[in-house]
């Protein structure tokens, strides 16, 4: 059914606002194999828009995030606004449309870390890694995210870097965390 | 001999996988793999002793065990009999070591109804959940009752919805089983999103199969064939453990067409959440369901008119179901003369916070806070004070200590100001700025609101705003009405449960303890020494050497002295960026949440 070849186009035939705009941003070609991928998932769900999320799920552990080509190629296949979809990504805070790091570390906002002190964990990685929340170091290594409990209250304070879970973090415990991953 | 080791995600998290594998291999090496079983069943509740792992058939209960003491396990517990003592509980009243669990404090005053089976089997092996009872509800439903008859049961156990509202389940059953369609659907809510709550995922993860089979038992009462499970995607042992137990009744007919050889067929399908706290409530989750943004739309219609693709949708929450077989298989009699007047049989809740026992405890309806925090949970931890529990989550408040005494049920908890909520309780001491706790909240609900109405989208940051200015020592009288009046606004006029309830945490605050705010609003203290900015940098005259290096080092010049005499710091220049406390070699200076005024220069 599909039949894209540069997702460019796609674009600037569908918004026509596109062109009149005094900077365009350069858009990231997708590769054939990668809207090969993208076109397969959606219909492992049979292009059902209302699997979007399901999809959207998919996609993202794919390719990590989803920037808006792969947004625009979903909208596609499920014929759906891409607007819709943009809707979707970003009123849930699992999706992404920037890459994380390499080890990506969550702080655990939840109330039992929060009481037993996890903002000062939060502030600690801040100050050691110099990004904020939801930014990625330059070189790509760690990004800063927050959560809200991951059920393991019992070792609050919590941090997890990638799926691996710190429990009772100290903040001087940060810098032993950041140097186990940065060897 | 079996050794249960614990693999909910606290124990996890502290290495219950290695453990498990280590077991297999010693025994493997000592030739008794075919004599001792491991097995990794669902969470114990007691996380702050973890990891635990239970030898039966002598129930000996071993805390916090490292992956390096399982050879010792193995060669003295289970070849030469003899406990290994040093791993025991060791009960902190009487300090003596308690090797079973029904002896301690923490299990003596619970009732495991919905965890009957979390840390007793396998929760990726039907077989351990069957021998536990797990379908024999079912069967007995499909072949004894109708419809009518089953519902009458759920509705004469007086079961009403563990997700938070407390609405009687089997009336909800009734109406959408009356409601005509061509189709209808069983929805479990799984978006357990109150942070500082796991009761849901504990038991998804421990025992899926309870859940499964409630909701084919509901399916057959309302004339339904299609069960979905919106499960958080931040849980993703329990959708693993799902989709094995889908998997597996599938394979035992339990799920799918014509279970039992009746008529009667019924499947269940996964849902992903994706991080948004508001599609726990039911018209937001049925949203999100179809692939669309979770925001919530307006009742009536009620889901168990048109729910799920505009069908009667049936939505309970996962502790809900997780009660329903027991009662079928032991009557409602037994279930309703367990708790209150109002409120039958038990309760799950994720005891957090400030306490010794962290865990999670269930308990009969009507126990007060009291026998939870200080029996069962086990005092304040490092002997403070206690100073209020949160319960109810977001949508909660806090008790005190005037509460205590109180049973805990749907109506004691919304007439002393909170809610039963899912069943989160983060316990406080007296190191807790309130404020802080209801601005935290605040925090939470103005990240978590999808926008949709104006009271909650606008009140709320308006609230967040009011109680950053409190903190920060900015606040004027007139903000303390303020922050009330618009917390009445925003619960009279939010449109769903998420925005009526937000102001909740802050009105409580308000309520029990207005002298924090007013200390915070007129005298700029904050007696928890919580709020930085609300915080003196002193310098302590006795440790103060004179040496000069926090004066070179203030920004603003606010340290004066003479050489080798104590220095201090004038609180009207200070712009308290704690440069000055960081270049201290002496540690003489400190934050205090008060100064003399004579020590000021003039």
């Amino acid at each position: 059914m599909s039949t894209k070849t540069n997702t460019e186009n796609h674009i600037a035939n569908e918004c026509p606002y596109n062109g009149s705009l005094p900077e365009v941003e350069v858009k990231i070609k997708l590769t054939a194999d990668k809207i090969e991928k993208i076109d397969a998932i959606c219909r492992s769900f049979d292009n059902d828009p209302g699997e979007l999320i399901n999809v959207l799920h998919e996609t993202q552990s794919e390719f990590g995030y989803l920037p808006a080509e792969v947004q625009d190629v979903i909208a596609q296949n499920l014929r759906i606004p891409v607007a819709q979809v943009y809707g979707v990504v970003s009123f849930y805070s699992f999706f992404t449309m920037t890459p994380k790091g390499e080890h990506p570390i969550s702080i655990c906002l939840g109330t039992a870390c929060y009481v037993r002190g996890s903002e000062k964990i939060l502030e600690e990685f801040k100050k050691e890694l110099k990004i904020e929340v939801g930014e990625t170091t330059p070189d790509g290594k760690f990004s800063i995210n927050c959560l809200r409990c991951v059920g393991a209250c019992g070792l609050a304070p919590v941090v997890m870097v990638g799926e691996r879970v710190f429990g009772r973090v100290s903040p001087e415990g940060v810098k032993q965390i950041i140097a186990e991953y940065n060897n | 001999m079996h050794i249960l080791v614990c693999d909910g995600t606290g124990c996890r998290s502290s290495q219950s996988g290695l453990i498990s594998e280590m077991f297999r291999d010693e025994l493997l090496r000592k030739g008794l793999k075919n004599e001792v079983q491991v097995i990794r069943t669902g969470c114990f509740g007691f996380c702050e002793k973890g990891p635990i792992v239970k030898i039966l058939p002598d129930n000996t209960f071993y805390t916090q065990v490292r992956p390096e003491d399982t050879a010792e396990i193995i060669d003295e517990h289970i070849i030469k009999g003899r406990k290994v003592t040093r791993l025991l509980y060791l009960d902190p009243d009487t300090q003596e070591y308690v090797s079973d669990s029904k002896h301690m404090g923490f299990y003596k005053k619970q009732l495991r109804v919905a965890l009957r089976n979390c840390g007793l089997i396998d929760p990726e092996n039907i077989d351990e959940a069957i021998a536990r009872d797990a379908y024999q509800a079912l069967g007995k439903v499909l072949s004894e009752y109708t419809p009518e008859q089953t519902i009458d049961i759920i509705k004469r156990s007086g079961l009403r919805g563990r997700g938070g509202a407390g609405f009687p389940t089997g009336l909800k059953w009734e109406i959408t089983g009356k409601n005509p369609a061509d189709r209808k659907y069983v929805v479990c809510n799984a978006d357990e999103g109150d942070p500082g709550a796991f009761m849901d995922r504990s038991i998804l993860e421990g025992d899926p199969h309870s859940v499964l089979e409630a909701m084919a038992i509901c399916g057959y009462c309302i004339g339904a064939s299609n069960g979905l499970i919106y499960v958080r995607a931040e849980y993703p042992l329990a959708v693993k453990r799902l989709k094995v137990a889908i998997e597996q009744a599938h394979q035992y007919g339990l799920l799918g067409e014509h279970i039992f050889g009746t008529d009667f067929s019924f499947d269940i399908k996964l849902r992903y959440g994706a991080g948004a706290f508001v599609c726990g409530e039911e018209t937001a989750l049925i949203h999100s369901m179809e692939g669309k943004r979770g925001e919530p739309t307006n009742k009536p219609p009620f889901p168990s008119q048109s729910g799920y693709l505009g069908k009667p949708t049936n939505v309970n929450n996962v502790e809900t179901f997780a009660n329903v077989p027991v009662i079928i298989l032991k009557g409602a009699e037994w279930f309703s003369s367990i708790g209150t007047e109002k409120s039958k049989g038990t309760k799950v809740f994720a005891l957090a916070g400030k306490i010794n026992n962290v865990g999670l405890i269930e308990v009969p309806m009507g126990t007060t806070l009291r026998e939870i925090i200080f029996e069962i949970g086990g005092g304040i931890k490092n002997g403070k004070k206690f100073k209020a529990i949160q319960t109810g989550g977001p949508s909660g408040g806090c008790l005190t200590e005037k509460h205590l005494d109180t049973p805990i049920d749907y109506e004691s908890l919304t007439a002393a100001g909170s809610m039963m909520g899912s069943g989160g309780m983060i316990v406080l001491d007296e190191d807790d700025c309130m404020v802080s706790v209801a601005k935290y909240y605040l925090g939470f609900i103005v990240e978590e609101s999808c926008g949709k109405c104006a009271p909650c989208r606008i009140g709320n940051k308006r609230l967040y705003e009011i109680l950053e200015r409190i903190t920060k020592g900015k606040a004027v009288p007139e903000d303390l009405d303020k922050l009330r009046n618009l917390c009445n606004v925003i619960r009279d006029t939010a449109l769903c449960g998420l925005g009526q309830t937000s102001p909740n945490p802050v009105l409580s605050t308000l309520n029990n303890f207005i002298e924090e705010y007013e200390e915070h609003v007129f005298e700029k203290k904050c007696r928890s020494g919580q709020c930085h900015d609300l915080l003196y940098y002193v310098i302590d005259e006795e440790e103060c050497t004179g040496c000069g290096a926090c004066k070179r080092v203030c920004p603003v010049n606010a340290i004066s002295g003479e050489k080798k005499q104590p220095h201090i710091i004038d609180q009207k220049i200070c712009i308290k960026c704690g440069s000055c406390m960081e270049k201290c070699q002496f540690d003489a200076i400190n934050l205090k949440n008060e100064y003399k005024s004579t020590t000021v220069s003039v």
